[in-house]
């Protein structure tokens, strides 16, 4: 029970979940639509009154914006109390995609590589592996030292979030224009992910299988064609 | 409390979505790079689940708690700006690796570059508002 709390869930779980969340909300009358939050939020700064877009009786959709705060501290709740930040897992292959993108893949988390550092009995790298008066030393070239001693992010690379990336001007334009791409393309296509996916695919909505399909024809191009050249 | 329920529903998904691992970029990017199938796995049964929900509903003339019938969106018309708007949010998606929930459900897990993102997508929706009468006009 510990390990299926602390664990990444697995897929069947986690799919039947969100989808339970959403028809906790079809119950209760109401749409899942996160994206609407921005249109929102906008309307609620008061642009309505020169933009007709946000003119609209925004606050009938305070639920969702209660429902944004609670997914705000889902995630901390999640990260505090039900995980042990062990790093995603990742395939093998696409570790190697990152090397050839010259990122580092999700390591150990500070905390708890000070905690493994401990039981490992660990005081010092060398060229070699042995063990002296009790405490192991390892060859920092074995890919255990690798694992052991390179504290890093757990979910999000650095590289991208880190406080370093996102205060250079590279990297505050690649999170300023992803976050002007996402805003404009799920209010423009009417939606987002999983409004589409779930709400709308299971619906069996032919503009959300097109918005769907655009979905993925835009990722791949951003991944294979444009993200390559950025990093 | 009549709005804390939506609370507790959020921190309920903002649990699934961090547990779930899809608010990572890594796994977005594995994703797309056809390294894993994770992702399309989730998707598929959270889709799989809707279907045979909603078809129960439907079947059963289910009422929600409040006694309402449930409605689901009316049909629209199709209109070039689902593949267009797809294809703009599909470059922000892999990009940052956050779909407009994750991005949120980030911030809380304490990744607070997010909220340059977060403001950014406002900026987004502020500017598709601007343009509004322009994108939409157009059919397919």
């Amino acid at each position: 029970m510990i390990y299926f709390i602390t664990h990444p869930w697995p897929f069947w779980f986690s799919g039947i979940m969100i989808a339970a969340v959403m028809f906790m909300l079809i119950f209760n009358g109401k749409q899942f639509s996160f994206y609407s939050n921005f249109r929102t939020i906008c309307a609620a700064m008061g642009l309505g009154k020169k933009f007709k877009f946000f003119n609209y009786k925004w606050k009938t959709q305070i639920w969702n914006l209660v429902f944004l705060v609670g997914a705000i501290i889902g995630g901390f709740v999640a990260k505090t109390f039900l995980s042990i930040d062990r790093p995603v897992k990742l395939s093998k292959m696409f570790e190697k995609d990152l090397a050839n993108m010259r990122m580092l893949p999700p390591r150990i988390s500070d905390s708890l590589f000070q905690v493994e550092k401990k039981k490992a009995g660990i005081v010092s790298l060398s060229d070699n592996s042995n063990t002296v008066s009790g405490t192991r030393v390892i060859n920092k070239y074995e890919p255990e030292a690798q694992e052991m001693l390179s504290a890093g992010p757990v979910l999000q690379p650095d590289e991208i979030f880190g406080k370093e990336a996102a205060t250079s001007l590279k990297g505050f334009l690649i999170l300023a224009l992803g976050g002007l791409l996402i805003g404009f393309g799920s209010r423009y296509a009417g939606g987002c992910i999983w409004r589409h996916t779930i709400s709308g695919l299971s619906n069996l909505h032919t503009p959300s299988l097109l918005a769907v399909i655009g979905f993925f024809i835009g990722g791949l191009i951003m991944v294979h064609l444009i993200i390559p050249f950025i990093f | 409390m009549k709005l804390f329920k939506y609370l507790i529903f959020g921190i309920l998904f903002g649990i699934v979505m961090t547990k779930s691992e899809v608010i990572s970029w890594y796994r977005i990017q594995e994703m797309f790079h056809f390294r894993s199938i994770r992702l399309f796995n989730i998707i598929g049964m959270a889709v799989l689940t809707s279907i045979i929900g909603i078809a129960l509903i439907k079947k059963f003339d289910i009422k929600d708690f409040n006694n309402n019938k449930i409605t689901f969106r009316k049909k629209e018309k199709l209109h070039s700006r689902y593949i267009l708007g797809g294809i703009i949010f599909g470059l922000g998606w892999a990009l940052c690796g956050t779909c407009p929930a994750s991005i949120l459900v980030n911030i809380g897990y304490g990744y607070y570059s997010m909220i340059i993102v977060f403001v950014f997508a406002l900026i987004g929706t502020f500017l598709f508002a601007i343009f509004r009468d322009d994108l939409t006009k157009k059919k397919l």
